[in-house]
Formats: C-alpha cells, structure tokens, sequence
C-alpha cells in the first residue's frame, strides 16, 4: 500500500552525484591543461576499480547491483582519490586506494550512506603513511608529457625524484624552515621571495592554482544548484584564511598567506566537495559551520607545522569523527519551540 | 495590503494542478439510491445511534447524539427510510468498518423542522451546545468540532481570528470556489465567530494563486462595513494552509504542539466551517452537505455540493472518471488517504475526492539508503530533522525519535516529497507515533490490570476474612438454634421424630453435621448465583444451539466412540 504523498520531486541520488561529477570537470579540465593527461588515466583507474570493488561488494551483501552501482556514488569517490593523489602514482596504488575506500572504508560499514569516514580522505590517509616517498612526487606544470606519465603509472621502475619534487604546499613550507636557518643560504627570505621561482604562479602553485579555481567555479554551481549550502565552504574557508593570516600577520617571515593557503593543495576541493559529503559530514546549519571551520583550523595547522605535504585529507578524518557528537549538540529548536 | 507578513520554515512547491476544476461553478448532485452515513465522522466521542431500521427521517433530522464530553451530532442528509443502522466500511485507508445509517431517500428532500438561533443574544453556552447539535465542525480535513473552539482564552477575548482559505494542497479547490460563490455568507459566520470568540481583528488568509477568492472575499467585507477583517493574500507555498503555518505566516505566532492557540490569542477556522455555521445560526440547518472537489483522472474536474453519505462513485460519475482509474484518495496528494473501495461515503472530512491512476500517481522509485543529505530537513515546515527521525524510527527507539520531537511532525509530506533516496519518511512517523501510542495503551492497560489484580487480592483476603467472622457468627446462631430444638425434641420426640427409632439427645456429632449441611446449602446457592455469566440473556437461536449441543454431548456420553471411528 503505498501511503501519501502520492506525487514527489524528481530528485535522486544518482542525480545529485552527477551533478557533483559534472561540477569536478572545469577542475579536471585546468588539470589535463596544466599537468597533462595522466590524471585522465589515472580517474579511469580509480573509476573502474570502485565499480569492480563497489560490484562484488554488492553481490556478497545481496544487495541489488543496477540500482547501486547506478547511483554513481562510487564514481565521486573514485574521481576525489584520483584528483587528492598525485597524478603520477603506480597504478596500483590507484587502485589498491580505490579497493580499500569502496570496500573498507564504505561497503563494510554499512554501503552507501553508512560510513562515518569520507572513504576518498580515508584512502588518502592510509596511503601516505603507507607509501609516503610515492604520495609526495607532484610533477611540475608543463613537467612530464602524456608518455613520460603513462611510463610513470604503468612502468616498473620509477625514477622520479629528478623529475618530480614536493607540492608547493610542501616545497614552501621547506622553503620557509630553512629561511629560518642561519646556516642556510635561503635564510632571510621571506615568504613572498621564496615564492619567486618557476614553481610558483599568481596566488600559488603554477599550474595548480587554476586548478583550484576551476574546483572553486564547480563548487559555486553546486551552491548555486543548492546540492550544497554555503555553510561549509564558507566556514572551512574562512577558518583556513583567518587561522593562516593570523600567524602570517604576526611573523609574514615565517609563514605563507592566507590567499596562497586558499589556493594551494586540496583546499578548494575540500571545502567544496569533500567536507561537503553529506553522509560523513555535519548536518544541521550550526554543525557544519563548527564542522568545517575545526577543518580548517586543523588543515593550517598540519600544513603548517605537520610533515605531510597537505591536511585537509587528515582535517576531514579528524572532524568526522567529531560528527556525531556535533549534531548532537546542534540540533536547532523545533517550530513554536525558538526563543525570540 | 501592506500587512507585514511572516515566514515559515522550509515547505515545498509541488504542482498546483487546480486550475482544471475552477472553470466551472459547483454543481448539485442528483440524490443516490441510497446514503450510507457514518456516525463517527468528528474527533471525539462517537455520537449514539437515535434511529432504527424502519424509522422514517426527514432531512437535517438528527440521527447520531453527541455523546461525552467532545463529540458532534450526525444528521439525515435527506428524508427517506432508515434501512439499517450497522458496521460499514469507512472512508479511510484501514478499510475498517463503523457504525453507519443507511438511509433510503424518499426523493421529497422534505426538511423537518428546524430550530435557529439569534447569536447575539443567546448565552455563549447555549450557542455551543446548539452548534454541536448541529454538527458543526472543522471542514479543512481534521473535522475538530467547531463549538469546543469557540471559547475565547481565559482573558474571555481573542486578539485575532484566523480563517483558514489557503488550500495548500494541490488540485483541491473546494474552498476556493466557496470563496468565489458564497463570500457574502460566509463572511456572516466569520461575524459570527468573531462575536462569539470576541476577537479584536480577522484575518482571511488566501494563498495568492487564487486570485479571485481573494477579491471576492475583499468585496463581501467592502459590503458588509465590517471593520476588522481583512483578506490577506499569502504567498503559495505548501503547508501554508496548515493551521499553525497559517497562524505564523499572519501573525508570527508560532504555536507549539501540545499548546491551544487560544493560549497566544489566536484561533484558526477553515472558511467551509464559517459557511457552515453560517447556514446553522441563519436557517437552522444542520451540516449535512459540503462543498467537494472531483479531480485528477477525470474528464470534467469540477466541485459539487454532495450530501454527506453519498457514495463516493456516484459523485465521480458526474465527472467521468478515465477508464484506467485505479483508486481514490480522499483529499490531495500530499496529505490524502488512499480508500479501500470507491463506493465508500461522502463525510465531513472529505474535502476533495482525487481519482487516481497509475500513470497520474506512478510508484515511487526503489527506495534507497539515506544519505544525510538535508534536503528534508531544509523542507520541514515543523523545523524538525526528519532523516533524524528516520534513523531512529527505522531502529525503533522511539525514545531518541521521540527526543527529535517525533510528535511535533504534522505529517505535511514535504520530506517525502523531497527526498533524493526516495524513502517514505512519513510513513515512518505514522509507524512510530503509532507504536508509541500502542506502547502507552499497553502499558496503561497493564498498569490497570495490575492495579485491579492487586485490588482483588486485596478483596479476596478481605471477603475470606468478613465469611469467617460471618460464619463464626452463624455457626453459634445455630449451634443455639440446634440446642433448642433438640430440647424441643426431648420434650416431644413422636411429634417431632416419628421415624427415629432411637431419639436421643442430639449429639455434638449431630450439630456438626448441621453445620455443615447449611454450609454446603450456601455454597451450592452461592455457585449457582455466580457460575454461568456469559449464557445469560441468549437470543433464542444460540439458546437453541447450546440446547442441540448439550443434546449431543448427551448422546456421545452414552455411546463411548469406538476406538477405530
């Protein structure tokens, strides 16, 4: 017997999904046009192997097959690892992350909408304290053509480290310890000096920052379209700017801008479509305001003093796990219940 | 119109579909064969049958009583024979039965006599106690007996009065054709209400896709001078028609669940109830017909005036129902209740008889996992967190749904309407509320019955005791009475012992044995008094069958069955 209403939105996951894969593409499009085409091979990888593990998953739990490989969840997870990894990791990395985010971190906790970690940033964990030297070697913009990468993610042995170096996310930070240091020939440099080498564009990396815009103008279209809220972009942004400006307002000597800080590594992707994921993140209004700007916050401070090369992957696991008790703590009162 | 108007939270814009059944004016309907009139049509108590098979009823005869302390009278709809007072099927979607009138109509129509009332000058509780008489409730769907909210709050006056004309719910436009047709009337029970509640302003609101109720109402109060009341028109946005949405939109009110929205000085009223209280205090009618809007699968949408018992299908056929209808629903798609046959009555609740198909309603899609998403929580007009609630009613803890304010939920359907997983959430609601209400009726009963098991241990113990002094008391009466009728014995044994061989004086042995020939008398009398209870009062054919029983019972005693048969 079916109950009222009778009549519903035309809404679906599936649709919600593809319109955060179409927001990704402007993103994806300033990658290939920057860094070539190895992260098309490298969202192929991810996509395939999230379908396969995705598939088997299903057919273990006897759930049915069509309706959840169709819903593309999978497939965002997919293209978030391969845009968070380097784009010229062995493509077994690819795909072992993909396996492990699909069946670890979302099929054994329940599938689609059950799992408390956002599966692409567990992934992404799990596999820079793994293989920590592979995780670190971002080729330059304009460094590697189409076959040098395919070698690279395809071939067996890697000769990468004369090729490739840290972000600049990490190169900086280096940079910056070492202006620290008397001994070193870089002492005394500030931020904005450092910044003037080959690797640096406008506002950061070269290269990578139009990729970051290209991931802001996708995630101003998912505002727009109101798959997501501003609240969270909004929060992470400005705690991520207000945490960087303050330590770069007091010591500019020690430590990067708060714009570079907008415009390198996963920031943009993560205030737009990582922490946005629904089913880890925050839900109430409140919650995803005190949600993100803990992302933030913990984002600046592993980037700016951590070892790794970026935090928001660490940031994200970190206040998912906070969730529960934030919307616990943030339910807004109910109709005829508000104080005036 | 430059009223300062408020918001409510969330609320969605479905398909208005209402156009298609306003192009016509509402149109009577030929009387049926027969009326099937549901006693139980109000919230409360179910008003007492005052007819019988065979009675003959004129039109606006009272044949329900309203019976405690909330319940609303029922009335012939028109004159004719009473068939039958018996269980029929009720329009909702259990498909349980209720004890109903069936009516065959005469065809004069003939009113019987009626009583009116001037309502300036009748004592307020005389005016209720004659609108309850009159049947008069709330036509916007919750059918709530209109005379119980006619009292003002305890300062003994209202600020506001609002009248409900929003229709929110797609294709029904019942109210709105009322509006358009009968403003000047209906604006006469509004005065009405007003005087009795005394509220210092009315506002009519109307949501702003029915233009042209909202200038007909403006004319009505244009040409009654009524200061006052005003006809607001709201911005279309579904629930705004909801009674506490609407209280918010007007006044910013907002009113909790559990509270009267006397309480905050307001009082909300569907502009139907107005016109029928209208009809009730200017020609004594009672509420016997309602305005109901035929849509959906049907070729000529369009509203009629239908006496209530009228079979649901003798309606529809006025409008043509398309060939491939598959049910009715009893209200609009957001909220109606989907019936369990199409012959099922007319009654007061039924705003709207929406005929449906499955290319009309088509079946949701699979449903999927909830992925947190918030789209019902951004569409719940109750600003509750449905996928919360979800979640909980699913694991049934109904305890933390309950702490979600699970009972706050009007059950609107925006969160099912809006959810991209397409779950049920409502009926969720529906399961858990009713669950929870289950649980508090066990628990009261279980509760009662140990109450009622401790009482009667307690009286056991009591009786046991109050027999033992009795027969203590007893037992010396007669050891008394023995002694002297054996001294009475002695004095004239042949009068009193022929037979006795030997008389001699009655022994201890001989006093017991009384003693306990008495008690056993007393016994047996007692058993006979309290045994059998549920073979009292038969009907004679389960007289006669209990009587062919036992004689066959008689028979198999004394033919033992053979061990093979």
């Amino acid at each position: 017997m079916i109950n009222s209403p009778f009549v519903r939105k035309a809404a679906s996951v599936q649709q919600v999904m593809l319109q955060v894969l179409l927001a990704l593409v402007p993103g994806i499009a300033a990658y290939v046009w920057f860094f070539g085409a190895g992260i098309l091979v490298q969202l192929a990888l991810a996509s395939a192997a999230a379908l396969a593990g995705e598939a088997a998953m299903l057919a273990i739990r006897g759930k049915p097959k069509a309706l959840f490989l169709g819903d593309l969840s999978a497939i965002v997870t997919a293209w978030l690892i391969a845009l968070t990894f380097p784009p010229i990791v062995p493509w077994w990395l690819t795909v072992t992350a993909t396996l492990l985010a699909i069946v670890v971190v979302k099929q054994l906790y329940g599938g689609l909408g059950q799992n408390p970690f956002n599966p692409a940033m567990a992934a992404f964990c799990l596999m820079i304290v793994a293989y920590p030297a592979l995780m670190s070697q971002w080729p330059a913009a304009g460094q590697l053509d189409f076959s040098s990468q395919l070698q690279l993610i395809f071939g067996g042995a890697r000769q990468v480290d004369a090729i490739t170096g840290a972000t600049p996310l990490d190169a900086l930070r280096t940079a910056l310890r070492a202006a620290a240091n008397p001994d070193s020939q870089l002492h005394g440099l500030r931020a904005a000096q450092l910044m003037d080498g080959p690797a640096y564009g406008m506002l950061g990396g070269k290269g990578g920052e139009w990729v970051t815009l290209g991931f802001l103008l996708g995630g101003l279209w998912l505002l727009q379209r109101r798959i997501i809220t501003w609240h969270i972009p909004g929060a992470f942004c400005l705690a991520l700017a207000a945490s960087a400006g303050l330590l770069w307002a007091v010591r500019p000597e020690g430590f990067a801008s708060p714009v570079f800080h907008l415009a390198s590594g996963g920031a943009m992707l993560g205030a737009f479509f990582i922490l946005t994921d629904p089913v880890s993140g925050a839900t109430t209004p409140r919650g995803k305001l005190l949600f993100a700007a803990g992302a933030g916050v913990l984002t600046f401070v592993i980037r700016a003093f951590g070892a790794y090369p970026d935090g928001v992957a660490f940031a994200t696991l970190l206040m998912n796990l906070c969730v529960p008790l934030i919307d616990m703590n943030t339910q807004a009162p109910v109709f005829g219940h508000k104080k005036d | 119109m430059l009223r300062k108007l408020f918001k409510f939270h969330g609320g969605v814009k479905p398909q208005t579909n209402k156009v298609q059944s306003t192009t016509q004016p509402i149109a009577p309907v030929p009387l049926p064969e027969r009326l099937v009139i549901p006693l139980h049509q109000a919230v409360g108590g179910h008003p007492r049958p005052l007819v019988a098979p065979g009675d003959k009823v004129f039109k606006g005869q009272r044949i329900g009583g309203a019976d405690g302390s909330l319940s609303s009278a029922v009335h012939a709809s028109t004159s004719g024979i009473v068939r039958d007072v018996a269980p029929a099927l009720m329009p909702h979607t259990s498909g349980l039965t209720t004890l109903s009138v069936v009516i065959e109509p005469d065809g004069e129509d003939r009113w019987g006599e009626l009583d009116k009332v001037n309502y300036r000058t009748t004592p307020p509780d005389e005016l209720r106690d004659f609108l309850r008489d009159a049947g008069v409730v709330g036509l916007g769907g919750a059918v709530f007996p209109s005379y119980a909210k006619l009292k003002p709050g305890k300062e003994g006056r209202l600020k506001t009065l609002v009248i409900n004309g929003a229709e929110c719910e797609p294709f029904i436009t019942c109210d709105d054709l009322l509006m358009r047709e009968r403003a000047a009337d209906m604006l006469k029970g509004i005065v009405a209400m007003r005087h009795m509640l005394q509220a210092e302003e009315v506002l009519i609101g109307i949501e702003d896709n029915k233009p042209e109720a909202v200038a007909a109402v403006q004319t009505a109060i244009a040409a009654s001078g009524q200061t006052g009341i005003e006809a607001v028109a709201i911005p279309t946005r579904y629930p705004a028609g909801g009674a506490k949405q609407l209280i918010r939109v007007l006044t910013g009110i907002e009113v909790p669940h559990g509270r009267r929205s006397t309480d905050f000085g307001v009082q909300c009223f569907n502009v139907g109830t107005a016109y029928s209280i209208f009809e009730a205090l200017e020609f004594g009618r009672p509420l016997i017909s309602r305005v109901v809007t035929v849509a959906g699968n049907v070729d000529l949408p369009r509203n009629y005036e239908v006496l209530i018992g009228t079979p649901m299908d003798h309606v529809v056929r006025l409008s043509g129902a398309r060939a491939d209808t598959d049910r009715y629903i009893m209200g609009g798609p957001m909220m109606g209740v989907r019936l369990p046959a199409f012959d099922v009555p007319v009654v007061k609740a039924t705003n709207c008889i929406l005929v449906g198909s499955p290319a009309l309603f088509p079946p949701p899609p699979p449903e999927m996992p909830c992925i947190r998403c918030g789209e019902c929580a951004k569409a719940c007009p109750a600003d509750l967190a449905p996928f919360e609630m979800y979640w909980f009613s699913r694991s049934k803890n109904f305890g933390k749904a309950q702490e979600y304010h699970l009972f706050d939920c009007i059950e609107c359907g925006c969160c099912s309407f809006v959810c991209p997983s397409h779950i049920p959430l409502v009926d969720y609601f529906r399961f858990s509320k009713s669950e929870i209400w289950a649980r508090e009726r066990d628990k009261s009963s279980s509760d009662a019955a140990r109450d009622r098991f401790e009482f009667k241990n307690f009286r056991q113990e009591r009786e046991k005791q109050e027999k033992a002094e009795k027969l203590a008391a007893k037992a010396a009466a007669t050891r008394e009475k023995v002694a002297a009728d054996s001294q009475a014995g002695t004095a004239n044994p042949a009068a009193e012992a022929p037979d006795t061989a030997k008389p001699t004086a009655p022994s201890a042995e001989d006093t017991k044995r009384a003693l306990i020939a008495a008690a056993m008398e007393k016994a047996r009398q007692q058993k006979a008094q309290v045994a059998p209870k549920n073979t009292e009062q038969l009907s004679a054919e389960t007289q006669a069958d209990i009587d062919a029983i036992e004689a066959r019972r008689a028979v198999s005693a004394a033919t033992p069955p053979t061990p093979d048969a």
